[in-house]
């Protein structure tokens, strides 16, 4: 394989150079029923599953049909989304917020065609490339992160548990059975860069052991000071160890003391905390972001820890399909999961999801811990 | 025939959900074959070694990716997260396997041109392994040399006049909803703003100059659907002031069952016949609604604008026309000091070309932040260790009562010397003669 150069001189890399101009400007890739419409919609209306129509004030209407996918994505097949893109819609489409992708197309009488090819391609696995549906009261796909295929501090897989997780969950993918909807996130580290702490369920990767400690390399990889500082409980000391016959500079860590968050990882590498027994899953529930009736909420860790069982996750997709049952049958209509469970009283919601409540569960980090502790009377035997 | 066996992953090809190990393995099989003569710049087998290094994960129950790896485009410190892998002698194909965070279009929208065009690109200078899109809003390339990541930017700027997202402790990003372009609820532009904002700030962006990361998401109303109160620094939430506009005719539409409640959300289950009392002004939160002679009222003064009677009868109930958004600050996931919501800076501004107001306020907060904050330091943790009062000055914002969901509990409050007459400098002999010792 021979470097093909672009036509940039690494010796002079100032020569015509473009940078600072920012994304593609959004309304290039409208499509013509948007650019047209656009702050002049009326209204929209689910009409089945995965297809929407919004209608304008012309009386145009845009009609959407929304198909999950895997966020991680080859070329290949975005080649083929293209394809289905130039056929149906004239060679627009959209992503959404949560990896899923939307055709649009401008006719009603264009809807079932495109319904049809799309729910006829499968993968030579058997999956369906582009299942119809992720919309309304039911479960929309999940949002996450790299995990095991690209990151360095996951305490769990992101792709895997998803693709579990949506194969236990695809019926509501496909249906508007649920009281609300119902966003299902997954985070494999604490650093949550898919944000999951804010999500009606939240799978989170987290550690449960405290740091390996490199002392060989330790000064060598990291600023040491760096290290400590990192540390939200100061559980981490600078110390002189011995290696074989030479004393070193590294540190000591009071394990009584390590939360497992992972900060000090981040700043030093001489400190991983990946450990087959100590990682796994952490189940949190009841968080949303709309403003809708309630307020926005944070998830509760409502499962400390449910074990890395590769490759299908089965304790945490049961776990989920028993929350997600629970909630179908106890909600009321617009209800989230998180404004049932207080409702309810979350003693109660344990009652209900068959979970078991332990010690680990009572928050004590710092002063939002005295605020979810019970200082009234009124509880539910 | 597979380089690597990988009996785990390939438990992940049934099922009815998309599956990323068959995507991945008909990626592998089209690189072997290479039907176009694409003369690969990185390993023709890397996606063979990328199944192979997962699949040794899901034996290990561990990652193998090393931690960072400091790599770049010249000029930038940010755009590019430097990867390699633990087990380069085994995987080969993936020992050098850098990220490229490429700047999204605003509401994610695509031609099939520009992303086939960028499909081409990736398949001949990385490993044709993408996420559409990465959490913060990017698109996302996996797999690339450091020799190729001075030829991408070259053919990304030069030839598809195309730039480089954020990482690391600059501006990330910014990400916006659908907005006014496919929303009736949109109380302004999302892409408009969110496009220029990006422009504005692309200094801030490349070149890292912050404590720590820093986020802006645009959500069009306060149904929240990017998430911004959760997660951005500065969230802005579309709002309105004047009244929810009511078409009566199909107020009565809804409540005699010509039109689906809630745009049809719920017609998988049989819920029964709508009914407004219950499911509207039952749920209102402020019991700011009431049916009078078959007409819906509203006494708009005391409504918060939780959106909940404009979702269920989309039809029927309108945003007002006096539009803005709304500013919260501060919002971050957990590391370090626990979780913040966004907190209510700005209860209502308008979102006008040029926002001239808007970016008063944002660089009001930075230069606070680079000021104040300490390494590695959020917005929202800044704000919780010296106080929202600081916040309030460092903006110039008049403190309101909708800045809190109630007043404080104690009475420690941080007087300044020149609120109290008479200031602090006082004489204790002059205390002494009326206060014996």
């Amino acid at each position: 394989m021979a470097f093909i150069s672009s036509g940039y001189n690494p010796d002079k890399p100032m020569t015509d150079r473009i940078t600072d101009i920012g994304p593609q400007k959004y309304d290039l890739f409208y499509p013509p029923v948007i650019a047209k419409n656009k702050g002049k919609w009326l209204y929209h209306e689910i009409i089945k599953p995965g297809v929407l129509v919004h209608v304008a004030e012309s009386g145009d209407e845009c009609y959407t049909v929304r198909v999950g996918g895997a966020r991680l994505m080859s070329v290949t097949h975005i080649r083929e989304i293209c394809e289905i893109a130039d056929k149906h819609c004239d060679g627009h489409l959209r992503f959404t917020t949560r990896n899923n992708i939307e055709f649009m197309v401008d006719d009603k009488a264009k809807v079932e065609p495109l319904v049809k090819d799309l729910e006829s391609r499968k993968f030579d696995g058997g999956s369906f490339k582009f299942p119809v549906g992720g919309t309304g009261a039911g479960i929309t796909n999940i949002v996450h992160t790299q995990g095991w295929i690209h990151c360095h501090t996951p305490a769990t897989d992101a792709s895997g548990p998803v693709k579990a997780t949506m194969d236990v969950l695809f019926d509501d993918f496909q249906q508007h059975r649920l009281p609300a909807k119902l966003r299902v996130s997954l985070a494999c580290c604490l650093n949550m860069c898919g944000a999951v702490h804010c999500s009606d369920i939240a799978i989170l990767g987290y550690h449960r052991k405290p740091p390996l400690l490199d002392h060989e390399y330790l000064d060598k990889m990291c600023e040491i000071p760096l290290a400590i500082a990192a540390c939200p409980t100061a559980a981490i000391k600078p110390a002189k160890m011995k290696v074989g016959d030479k004393e070193v500079k590294s540190v000591a860590v009071n394990n009584d003391r390590c939360m497992f968050c992972g900060n000090c990882y981040t700043m030093c590498p001489s400190m991983p905390l990946a450990d087959k027994e100590g990682d796994g899953i952490v189940i949190m529930v009841g968080g949303k972001v709309s403003n809708r009736i309630s307020a926005p909420k944070f998830s509760k860790v409502v499962v400390a820890f449910l074990p890395n069982e590769m490759p299908r996750w089965e304790s945490t997709t049961a776990c989920i399909k028993k929350i997600v049952e629970a909630y179908s049958a106890g909600a009321n209509k617009y209800e989230r999961v998180g404004e049932w469970a207080e409702r309810i009283g979350w003693e109660r919601f344990f009652d209900k999801c068959e979970l078991e409540f332990t010690h680990h569960l009572i928050d004590d980090f710092r002063d939002p811990a005295y605020y979810t502790w019970r200082q009234t009377t009124q509880f539910k035997f | 025939m597979a380089k690597h066996a990988t009996p785990l992953l390939d438990q992940l090809e049934s099922g009815p959900w998309p599956s990323f190990v068959s995507d991945l393995k008909q990626e592998a099989a089209n690189r072997a074959k290479n039907p176009n003569n694409v003369e690969f710049q990185v390993a023709q087998d890397c996606v063979e070694d990328l199944l192979g290094i997962l699949e040794l994960s899901f034996k290990h129950g561990m990652t193998h990716w090393k931690h960072g790896g400091i790599v770049g485009v010249f000029g930038y410190g940010g755009g590019v997260i430097g990867r390699y892998c633990d087990q380069p002698e085994k995987f080969p194909g993936v020992a050098h396997f850098h990220t490229m965070r490429v700047a999204q279009p605003g509401g994610k929208y695509y031609t099939t041109e520009f992303l086939k065009k960028l499909c081409d690109l990736w398949e001949f200078r990385g490993s044709g392994v993408t996420n559409m899109h990465g959490s913060t809003g990017d698109i996302i390339f996996i797999g690339t040399s450091t020799p190729q990541l001075e030829e991408i930017f070259y053919e990304l700027t030069h030839t598809f006049n195309q730039d480089l997202g954020g990482s690391g402790s600059n501006l990330r990003t910014p990400a916006d909803c659908i907005g006014s372009s496919r929303c009736e609820y949109s109380c302004y532009d999302t892409q408009a703003i969110c496009y220029d904002l990006t422009q504005e700030y692309q200094d801030e962006l490349h070149r890292p100059a912050f404590p720590y990361k820093f986020k802006f998401k645009f959500d069009g109303c306060p149904n929240c659907c990017v998430a911004s109160i959760a997660r951005a620094d500065i969230s802005f939430v579309g709002n309105w002031k004047d009244d929810i506009k009511i078409d009566q005719e199909a107020v009565a539409g809804y409540i005699g069952g010509e039109f689906p409640a809630n745009a049809g959300d719920h017609n998988g289950r049989d819920w029964g016949k709508f009914d407004i009392e219950k499911e509207v002004i039952g749920l209102c939160p402020t019991q700011c609604m009431w049916m009078d002679s078959g007409k819906l009222k509203i006494d708009n003064k005391e409504c918060t604008r939780c959106m909940h009677c404009i979702n269920v009868m989309p039809r029927a109930l309108h945003i007002g026309d006096d539009r803005g958004c709304s500013m919260l600050v501060g919002a971050k996931a957990p590391i370090l000091d626990g979780a913040q919501m966004g907190s209510l800076l700005v209860p209502f501004i308008k979102v006008e070309e040029p926002y001239d107001e808007i970016k008063e306020v944002i660089e009001g907060i930075w230069d606070w932040w680079m000021e104040e904050g300490k390494n590695r330091e959020r917005l929202g943790e800044l704000i919780k260790r010296q106080g929202f009062q600081k916040l309030l000055e460092a903006t110039n914002i008049k403190p309101m009562a909708q800045h809190v969901q109630e007043p404080r509990h104690n009475p420690y409050i941080f007087w300044k010397e020149d609120e109290v007459d008479g200031g602090w400098d006082r004489d204790i002999n002059a205390f002494r003669k009326d206060h014996l010792r």
